[in-house]
Parts: C-alpha cells; structure tokens; sequence
C-alpha cells in the first residue's frame, strides 16, 4: 500500500501517522506539502491532524481550500480512499467530502484523554479488522470535536450505515450519551462518505499502535487498510 | 467600497460560547441577558465600485470560504 500523508503548516500529527503506517506496512508513506497541487500516484490519502493554519477562521477552513486539497478532491471522486484524522476530519467535511461539521466541544474545553469507541461497521476498507459491536480504546485530543449534522443528514447517515465510531462507555453502551466526550451529536466519533472511501474520524488510532503507549486498538485501522489496498 | 459581513450560527444550532458570555454576564450583575448567540463580523476592503457586482461576489465569498453554511447563516452590508 503506497499512502501520502498531507502536511500543513501547523500540522503535527503527520509523523505520528506516517510511523503507524510505516510500522504495518514496511514503508514510509509520501510527505505532501499543502502547496503542492500534484503528488504521485497512491493508494491512500491521510489527512493529518493537528491545527492547520492556526485554525483561523473555522477548523480546517483554510486548509481545505488549499492547492492539495483541490488535487485530493479530485482523486477522491475518482475513489482513491482518504483518511482525515482530528484537524484532517475537519478539513475534509470542509472540503465536503464529508457530511456535517465540527464545532466546539459543548462543554468548551480542550480534551485530552483515552476514549471508548463503538466500531459500528466491519464493512468497509478501513474497519474490515474489526467486529461489528466491537469496543476499542484509543486518545482523542480537540477542542472541536462536536459532531453536527441537520436532521435530515443524520437519518441519512443511520440509513445507509455511514457512521463508522461512536463514542460508548467500557461496555459499548452509549445510553443517555454515555462516554461521549465532546456533546457530539449521536456519540458520533466517526462518519464515511456514501461510497465508504473516504473516512473522518477525531479520536487518534494512530497514537494507539505500540504497546508502550497505552494500547494498540489502533492498529487494526492500518492494517485493515493495508489489506485492502496492498 | 467596504462589505461587512455578518456570521452567525443558524437557528438550533446550540452555541456553547454564546451560552458561556451569558452566565458571565449574568454573574456580573446582569440578570436581564436571557440568551446570547455569538458569532463573527468580517470587514472586506473592495476594489469593486458597482454595487450590486460586489454583493454577488462577496456572497461567493460567504459560501465558499466565509461560512460554514452547515451550521452558519451569512448577511453582507456595503458601505461606501
């Protein structure tokens, strides 16, 4: 699987990313500056995260109307699958390559810890390692986190099967917005595009894949992803 | 000319900040502020002098970049 890791000035998870990749697949993945309107040719694009320009104006709003973004768009229509993580979930909803936004975690803080997620699919190139049902623990770390999306989206995304993660407690329950970290809405921490090749996600699973640093739920992602696409 | 811009979260969109600027002011001795909406004013200096072409521009500009119109409305005043 050949990947391309996007970077912009205030990006600053990209190596985090590019080392989970390359611990499943042997291989560094292609470092893209936001400037540059063509890459090689890849199997996979991340979308880092981090706090691209500065987050001025809205999350990731700049970030999605820069040079690379245009080219990334253009491959996603074609169906080359894209990543966005964190400030990447925001920049491709800003992009629209994704439904909804994120907006300000409800209670207006900053949150850095070790969340529960519900994998609700094992049904696409992303989470095709995991079970349906099944429960993982990897960080999140925002201050903009809050899933929304208008009411007819939201039935939108339930019918088709396009939430990836939510938010649950230890025992996948996620009752009364039970181990929802941010007020986003329907304990989303996840969505796909309606083809299932794009995929926006705030919690880090790249930050969840060597033992020493707390766990390694994340891993099944990068690997899953190489299965797929290798 | 100069276009003011306007940016506000839509109806039902719930607004964590407006509600925080709300209880501070509530604490300080203003009982009377009921619910406070917060949002962000945008002020663009124009080369454009037709009036009606800069609207139509400054609109593009909303939508494209400005706003988030998921979750934002826009209004755009001219002055000058």
């Amino acid at each position: 699987m050949k990947a391309a890791v996007l970077v912009f000035p205030g990006s600053n998870r990209e190596g985090d990313v590019a080392q989970a990749i390359e611990l499943v697949t042997g291989r560094r993945p292609q470092m893209v500056w936001h400037g540059d309107g063509d890459f090689e040719k890849v199997d996979l694009i991340v979308v880092p995260g981090g706090f691209s320009y500065g987050d001025y104006l809205r999350c990731g709003a700049m970030a999605a109307q820069s040079p690379v973004m245009a080219e990334v768009k253009k491959r996603a229509a074609q169906g080359v699958p894209v990543l966005g993580i964190c400030n990447g979930f925001q920049i491709v909803t800003e992009a629209g390559l994704l439904p909804g936004t994120l907006m300000r975690n409800s209670h207006l803080k900053f949150v850095c810890a070790d969340v529960h997620l519900r994998v609700e699919t094992s049904q696409s190139l992303f989470t095709n390692r995991y079970q349906a049902g099944q429960v993982i623990k990897v960080p999140v770390a925002h201050a903009e986190g809050n899933y929304f999306a208008d009411a007819d989206t939201m039935k939108r995304l339930e019918d088709r099967g396009q939430i990836a993660f939510r938010y649950c407690g230890p025992d996948g329950s996620i009752v009364d917005g039970r181990g929802n970290p941010n007020g986003s809405s329907s304990n989303i921490a996840g969505v796909f595009n309606d083809t299932k090749t794009v995929l926006g996600l705030m919690p880090h699973p790249e930050n969840a894949v060597e033992p020493m640093f707390g766990g390694t739920d994340g891993k099944a992602l990068f690997e899953g992803m190489v299965e797929a696409l290798s | 000319m100069k276009a003011r811009v306007h940016v506000t979260l839509k109806n039902g969109v719930l607004d964590p900040q407006g509600k925080a600027i709300g209880h501070s002011l509530n604490r300080l001795g203003f009982p009377e502020v009921d619910d406070v909406r917060q949002g962000k004013f945008i002020e663009l200096e124009l080369a454009e002098t037709d009036a009606a072409k800069a609207r139509a521009r400054v609109e593009e500009m909303c939508k494209k970049l400005l706003a988030n119109t998921v979750i934002e409305n826009y209004s755009i005043e001219l002055v000058g």
